[in-house]
């Protein structure tokens, strides 16, 4: 028997989650980044069912394609983007919803997919760096890290620039201190932040001029 | 010295060099194509795990690893480390297995079963006299009369105590290799600085380990790598281990590291702290220094790092301990030992200087000329830049700000040097009849900007655009180039091209050289023709150049150093910071305004990535400066901070203004190429560190100067 779940609102509060434990546990930078105030708190509809130990089927869909796989419930949805699916822009670094290496985009919120268990994103609208653009063909977020290297070792970035879609989708119009505030998330090690600053703003008037020309 | 044909092109025929060009790897990287080794996802792939020691000193003394054996989807367990051994640090490795899923693997790790005799261990070292025999003397030098110097009556002599902690490299890919055998060969994918020398690396360690294999049937694969910082030049004991793995599974294996054990065991600057007396005469004159400094970089402790820094003071003398403690080894960081050399030094100096009621800049370039290789003039205009850039005539004030309220503003400045000349290398520079170029080359891309560079000079060389380039990398079956560290890539892999790249256009050009009815040695490649030198209507396209080769392509080998005199790079390399800071002094928090850097590196091949180079230096200088310290617990040996959560980098919102100034042109540019990886790192410490003292008049005695370090300064005051 599974659960069907049509949003993250459904979730009952007793539901294992390591992204509520986290928030739970003082997790103040990541949550502005993740789901909405409101999926926190939604009441609950039903009581859970009961999944696992075992390896359950399930269905995602990721970047307009359905998956079928089978996992057990602790598998987080980074790892099986990973290690089942091959889908491997999105980053494995700190493995506890810190550093933005893993942010894919959920029914059209930046999440941290290594804080989320791949059977509660079955039934959710998953987009991954790979469905944003390809080597040849950038998405504006894409070419402007390129323009402002905003980017040295690389590791970091496709997770930056998910949440740089994901905030500029929600702020068009951003100031400096809004991008050092959205993407507070994100961290790189090479120091990578000054060019991603400059290709947030770059990346903002081009996806507005784009709008604009319709 | 006479023109050598591999010399490079005269500053008013450069196209492309010197120029900011974005980096080649770019689009792969922001579109997340770029294949890491953590992303290689071979057939039948497995995982492999380790079993680490909990205890920073223990002796194993029984380990049953039968239930983990029976688990199934578990293919391989490797006792690393048997009954009767000792672990010296918690993290040691002491069992590798491999299973079908990580999940299964992780399962396994927690079905073992090893017993411990616990051993005493120290983990601390900043109080040196609490190191009892785990202190060792580690060196000790003399220059000149330092006793005699420091008792002249007419000298001002500042007394201080400096330190800086150990922190970890903490890569964003965590170390770690996919390790394939296909018969007797041995293919590894690996997370590496050091693409050609890790075949070796592994045909010695395994055939220590009883696994027959010839290095030249190991070939080692990093086509991008996730951060190194220098922690990645050896196949490592869990490269040996995924080996043996893959061996005994019969199938591929992976194995990256947990974050924890990435942190406690995979990664380590050393600390060093000091007590420092230096004196000047009364109008500034550098006479004397004296400094006890102790460290450590684990078990094997650390060196003495090269005190006084950069400035060669007339009397000195220096003596070194070295603490061997039960933490994670030492691993080179960018730099090693001159981020600690400058804050202990710089730090001082500013301190005399404060006493002595001098400018910290006046100061240090007052004494510039004691710096070593006749660099005093060099670093004197880089401290007027620098001081230009961040407005210090009128932002500095002497030490402790007056204004009233809670935030005090400083500013402090450092300086730095490094050496960065070319390692060996060597690379096929390849024309192909359809007008491609290709340069390969077994070197690796840490992210530097490698690949661009060895694109840029072949193409400068060829007169095309660079993207007409194909630059192979990051395979060991490739000629060999060299392990990226110590600044010696740009070097090595922008001379070998241009020795190949050269030689290569050189056979074009003769076999274009009759059509034209001009001699090859009076025809250029420029602008994406051949052409006569000094007479552009003699001309051919490249791809109609080449096309003449019909079937046959051109092949050139470059080779750095080679036999003729050309010299196209130096060593030796200088720069200068300041720092601009506001301290909140009721709640200790240090906020960055404004970071400035000067750098010389000699001749630029890429000005955009050679300010990046700048730029993320001082955003990791940053780090360390503020968050960054390995927290050791002396009751249980634990690092506290094993995670990304607690161990704190720079985020966006810390790093304030950054400016980069490059010294480039003459005087610079017929240098040739320097590297420029390491030293801009170096002096935000000491420059921070100077910036908070200026602020609040007090010194913050040890880096990171976090919140309680500044309010324990300001209570003492």
């Amino acid at each position: 028997m599974r659960r069907k779940k049509k949003n993250l609102r459904d979730l009952p509060p007793n539901a294992f989650s390591r992204r509520d434990f986290l928030r739970g546990a003082g997790m103040a930078v990541s949550t502005g980044l993740l789901a909405s105030p409101e999926a926190a708190t939604a009441a609950p509809e039903h009581s859970p069912d009961v999944l696992g130990p075992a390896a359950v089927p399930i269905t995602l869909q990721i970047n307009g394609k359905s998956h079928h796989l089978k996992v057990e419930p602790r598998v987080t949805l980074l790892d099986a983007l990973r290690n089942r699916l091959d889908i491997t822009g999105a980053k494995k670094v700190c493995d506890r919803g810190v550093c933005g290496a893993c942010t894919v985009i959920m029914d059209g919120h930046p999440v941290y997919s290594c804080n989320v268990l791949a059977i509660e994103a079955e039934g959710h609208r998953v987009e991954t760096i790979e469905a944003l653009g390809t080597e040849r063909n950038l998405h504006p977020v894409m070419a402007a890290f390129v323009n402002h290297d905003a980017q040295q070792c690389g590791f970091c970035t496709p997770g930056f620039v998910v949440a740089c879609k994901a905030f500029l989708d929600k702020h068009p119009n951003p100031t400096r201190e809004d991008v050092e505030r959205g993407l507070g998330g994100n961290l790189c090690r090479c120091g990578t932040y000054a060019g991603v600053r400059e290709a947030v703003l770059e990346a903002a008037q081009t996806l507005k001029g784009g709008r604009a020309n319709g | 010295m006479d023109k050598c044909k591999y010399d490079w092109p005269a500053a008013g025929e450069r196209s492309l060099i010197g120029k900011r060009i974005n980096r080649i790897d770019g689009p792969a990287k922001s579109s997340g194509g770029a294949k890491y080794s953590y992303d290689i996802n071979r057939p039948g792939l497995l995982f492999g795990k380790i079993y680490r020691s909990p205890y920073a000193h223990a002796k194993i003394t029984a380990i049953d690893t039968s239930e983990a054996e029976k688990l199934p989807g578990v293919t391989s367990v490797h006792v690393v480390l048997g009954v009767g051994k000792e672990t010296n640090w918690v993290g040691d490795e002491i069992i590798a297995l491999a299973a079908e899923s990580e999940e299964i693997a992780e399962d396994a790790l927690r079905k073992i079963k090893v017993e411990f005799e616990e051993l005493p261990f120290l983990v601390l070292e900043e109080n040196l006299e609490q190191a009892g025999d785990h202190a060792k003397a580690a060196g000790a030098k003399t220059a000149g009369d330092p006793a005699k110097a420091f008792s002249d009556p007419d000298v001002v002599i500042s007394e201080g105590y400096y330190g800086i902690a150990a922190i970890t490299h903490c890569c964003l890919e965590s170390h770690g290799n996919v390790a394939e055998w296909t018969g007797d060969k041995l293919l590894t994918y690996s997370s590496t600085q050091n693409v050609p020398g890790l075949p070796s690396q592994f045909g010695d360690s395994l055939r220590k380990q009883g696994i027959d294999v010839a290095d030249k049937n190991v070939e080692t694969i990093c086509n991008y790598i996730g951060g190194g910082f220098g922690s990645k030049f050896g196949a490592d004991e869990w490269g040996i281990h995924v080996a043996q793995l893959a061996k005994a599974s019969g199938k591929p294996v992976k194995l990256m590291l947990d974050r924890n054990m990435e942190m406690e065991a995979a990664g380590a600057r050393p600390s060093a702290y000091a007590r420092v007396k230096v004196a000047a005469k009364k109008d500034g004159t550098l006479v004397a220094w004296d400094s006890h400094s102790w460290g450590t970089g684990g078990p094997s402790g650390t060196g003495m790092p090269p005190l006084p820094y950069v400035l060669q003071i007339p009397n000195s003398s220096t003596q070194h301990s070295s603490v061997s403690t039960n933490t994670g080894p030492a691993r080179a960081w960018r730099a090693p030992d001159h981020p600690q050399a400058a804050v202990l030094t710089m730090c001082a100096l500013e301190d005399l200087a404060a006493k002595l009621n001098m400018d910290p800049i006046d100061f240090l370039s007052m004494n510039a000329d004691l710096a070593a290789g006749g660099r005093g003039k060099i670093y004197k205009e880089e401290f007027q830049i620098a001081a230009e850039l961040a407005d210090w005539k009128k932002n500095w004030h002497p030490r402790g700000d007056k204004t009233a309220g809670h935030i005090k503003r400083g500013m402090g400045v450092s300086m730095h040097t490094w050496g960065g000349a070319g390692h060996n290398s060597s690379c096929n520079v390849t024309i192909h009849p359809d007008g491609s170029v290709e340069v390969t080359m077994g070197s690796q891309d840490l992210g530097t900007g490698t690949r661009t560079v060895i694109a840029i000079v072949a193409a400068e060389t060829f007169g095309l655009p660079v993207e007409a380039i194909t630059v192979n990398i990051g395979d060991s079956k490739y000629p060999p180039d060299n392990a990226s560290g110590g600044s010696t890539t740009v070097g090595g892999v922008s001379a070998s091209t241009r020795r190949g790249s050269v030689d290569a256009l050189d056979q074009l050009l003769a076999v274009v050289a009759p059509s034209l009815g001009v001699p090859a040695d009076q025809l250029v490649a420029v602008g994406g023709n051949i052409q006569a030198k000094g007479d552009a209507s003699k001309k051919i396209t490249w791809k109609d150049a080449c096309a003449k080769l019909q079937v046959k392509s051109i092949q050139a080998t470059g080779k750095h150093p080679d036999r003729t005199k050309c010299k196209l790079g130096d060593s030796g390399v200088g720069g200068v910071q300041i720092a601009d800071v506001s301290v909140d002094t009721e709640t200790g928090l240090v906020k960055i305004n404004k970071m400035v850097a000067v750098q010389d590196c000699g001749l630029i091949i890429d000005l955009k990535t050679a300010e990046s180079q700048c730029l993320g230096a001082l955003i990791m200088g940053i780090g360390y400066s503020l968050f960054e310290e390995k927290f050791m617990d002396p009751i249980t040996g634990r690092m506290l901070n094993n995670n990304m959560e607690f161990y704190k980098l720079a985020g966006i919102g810390d790093i304030g203004e950054l400016v980069v100034h490059m010294m480039t042109g003459p005087g610079y540019d017929e240098r040739g190429t320097v590297g420029l990886g390491e030293p801009p790192v170096i002096s935000p410490g000491a420059a921070i560190s100077n910036a908070v003292a200026n602020a609040i008049g007090v010194r913050v005695p040890t880096v990171p100067l976090t919140p309680d370090k500044v309010l324990a300064a300001l209570a003492i005051k």
